[in-house]
């Protein structure tokens, strides 16, 4: 299993598509991490659900909420962590329905389930990387010296002075994730005038890619970051589709499409 | 403010370090959207806190606003009945507003004002740092929007309508079970979107570093001037000191000036007193320490109430303000330390202190500090009747009455 950093080697802007694990239940959600694999996602960010989701916005707060009832037992880490396990070890499926999987969790989950217990079982789920929006970068010191052979993303966000950027920068590994705006995820009309600057800015300070999330909806918007970025994430606009998994497929193969048009 | 001219402290007492841990406690667990603000906000608070024009515009408004120093008073009818051959009571009941929470919005109103934030934003539980909040901000010409959930609300319809007179705008949090913990929440997401303009007003001793430490540094007047009264009384230090904790923020300003003043082996001994609801054993309390583990929430690591996979619960208490499932960082440490004693307090005990000290003092507290005042029995059995004990008084009841009554008292 390879990093985070083979999602950037295909030659094309990067799709990093989001989905919530467990929602609206087990079963449709591993249906959709297919789905968007077909559609031609070059990394699957799974999100836990958690009970205090502090950056997101309505839509993936939602989900998690629906995932957690959904299950008679609960849902959450470790049951995100074997939902990885099934995704990237079931047998008989092809690399191009396999793309590296990064797990966005709170930290909380992390330390209750414990850091080693964590890299272990992700280690063993075939987990490429982690993404923990509470946890910056200087914080991470005892997770990043338990975690070894899995990527972890750091954010960066318009508030990052240079001596964030170069901290997130180099305490990343996979990816750096730049938030495209201050504030909590979720679709928006318009982007903000000042992401390229943002990702130039990043880029000063990472040899890693860059990918940018937060607020991308649609194709158009996914066109105009990739024009800046290594990468695009898709969140929320996915999420809202996450029930029909045939939905997603096609939603996910319309951004693909979009980017690689462009990039002709 | 600055240390310079106090008393050399006496103890080695000095956490947090500079990235905001007390011991394991603590620290900045924060989108990176807002740690650059909290980099900023610990930069202000530091040159704030070095200069004296800072710290003579905040003692002048405790002084000719709040009405400090609030009076320490000998409250023998008190004693008598619990057992005690003195209980001494801090009364930041009569403070403006009601309740301590006005010495920390100020410095933290002020603290605004100086980093040039017209807007400030804080959450609410009893709606007194809600209050606190819009009254400093009123005082000082700042918008103001206050987080506060929809149970609490319902529970504290006075001081909505106070807010609401005050300027403030009362934003209603229907998430989760719609008390302090999700107000916290609401308000932390609406500051990571508007950071830029806006100082958000943590009301607790609790959150992201450096929130902890300059929640302690405004409150410590409680405990500053619970010593300079015992001394200016001529009376020894009480045997013990008692207040109730919720974050934290009472019982850390009364707390730490003792930890800080004086030498181990003359200090107090210090309890708080955190809600247990309908007991420990039924799941619906808000007992942190007596009934968490440690973890993360709202940006720091202390004891936590959460599930197996990490999900913070659902507090309960009688007292919006005491309804929360954490516990400021510096009091894990400090129960760690073994340097407080942290009990339990059912809501009927407190119920039951809330109705002797207005009996005997006709002094009527809130349902929070009641919960510090049901602990006096049992120091009594603990210390016998010839201890001296002293008691934070966080604030006033006028704002339970709706719920006192409906307890049927």
């Amino acid at each position: 299993m390879g990093g985070l950093g083979e999602g950037f080697t295909r030659g094309h802007t990067a799709l990093v598509t989001y989905l919530m694990a467990g929602y609206p239940d087990r079963e449709t959600s591993l249906a959709a991490m297919r789905a968007a694999a077909r559609g031609g996602a070059d990394i699957i960010e799974l999100g836990v659900p958690y009970g205090d989701p502090l950056a997101d916005g309505p839509v993936i707060a939602r989900a998690g909420r629906a995932a957690m009832k959904a299950a008679p037992e609960g849902f959450g880490l470790p049951e995100a962590l074997e939902m990885a396990t099934a995704f990237t070890l079931e047998p008989g499926v092809s690399a191009a329905e396999a793309p590296p999987v990064a797990l966005m969790t709170y930290l909380n989950p992390v330390m209750r389930l414990g850091y080693a217990e964590t890299a272990k079982r992700a280690r063993a789920a075939g987990v490429a990387g982690f993404i923990i929006p509470d946890l910056p970068a200087d914080e991470a010191g005892e997770w990043l010296s338990v975690s070894d052979g899995l990527d972890t993303v750091f954010l960066v966000a318009p508030t990052s002075t240079a001596d964030r950027l170069a901290t997130a920068g180099a305490a990343s590994s996979g990816f750096v994730y730049c938030v495209s705006r201050t504030g909590i995820t979720g679709e928006r009309s318009q982007l903000p005038e000042h992401l390229a600057d943002l990702v130039v800015r990043t880029k000063e300070h990472t040899k890693l890619p860059v990918a940018v999330g937060f607020g991308i909806a649609t194709p158009d918007q996914a066109v105009t970051v990739g024009k800046v970025a290594d990468g695009v994430v898709v969140g929320s606009a996915i999420v809202r589709r996450q029930e029909e998994p045939v939905a997603v497929e096609k939603f996910v193969r319309s951004l693909r499409d979009a980017l690689d048009t462009d990039s002709e | 403010m600055s240390d310079n001219d106090r008393t050399q402290p006496e103890s080695d007492y000095s956490l947090p370090d500079e990235r905001g841990f007390f011991g394991a406690y603590g620290g900045r667990y924060v989108p990176e959207t807002v740690v650059p603000a909290l980099l900023e906000l610990d930069a202000e608070f530091r040159k704030a806190s070095a200069d004296p024009a800072f710290k003579a515009e905040f003692d002048l408004l405790l002084a000719d606003y709040v009405g400090r120093p609030s009076p320490l008073y000998r409250a023998d009818r008190l004693a008598k009945a619990v057992g005690l051959a003195e209980v001494w009571l801090k009364r930041e009941d009569l403070n403006h507003t009601g309740a301590h929470k006005i010495n920390n919005t100020l410095g933290q109103c002020l603290l605004a004002k100086r980093m040039g934030k017209k807007r400030v934003i804080a959450e609410t539980g009893a709606g007194q740092h809600g209050v606190a909040t819009a009254t400093a901000a009123a005082l000082l010409d700042q918008e103001c929007v206050v987080f506060m959930g929809v149970e609490d609300i319902r529970r504290q319809a006075l001081n909505v309508y106070k807010m609401k007179l005050l300027g403030a705008e009362v934003v209603p949090v229907d998430e989760g079970g719609g008390t302090l913990a999700d107000a916290v929440t609401a308000a932390m997401r609406h500051w990571v979107e508007r950071v830029n303009d806006t100082f958000y007003v943590l009301g607790s001793a609790l959150g992201p570093h450096p929130y902890p430490e300059i929640v302690r540094e405004f409150q410590r007047v409680i405990g500053d001037e619970m010593l300079v009264q015992f001394a200016a009384k001529g009376i020894e230090l009480p045997d013990a000191v008692v207040a109730c904790v919720g974050g934290g923020s009472n019982a850390i300003g009364t707390f730490y000036p003792f930890l800080r003043e004086i030498p181990r082996e003359r200090l107090p001994k210090l309890y708080g007193a955190e809600a247990a609801g309908l007991g420990l054993d039924t799941g619906k309390h808000g007992a942190s320490i007596a009934g968490g583990t440690p973890g993360v929430l709202h940006g720091f690591y202390s004891y936590l109430l959460q599930d197996e996979r990490g999900n913070p619960l659902e507090a309960y208490s009688i007292s919006a303000g005491l309804d929360y499932p954490g516990i400021g960082p510096e009091h894990g440490y400090l129960s760690d330390e073994g340097l407080v004693t942290y009990l339990p307090v059912t809501d009927a005990e407190a119920l039951e202190a809330f109705a002797l000290l207005t009996h005997t003092e006709g002094i009527i507290p809130a349902i929070e500090s009641s919960h510090a005042l049901a602990l006096l029995p049992r120091l009594a059995r603990e210390l016998g009747p010839d201890a001296r004990v002293a008691v934070t008084v966080s604030g006033r009841g006028d704002k339970d009455m709706d719920i006192v009554r409906e307890a049927g008292l």
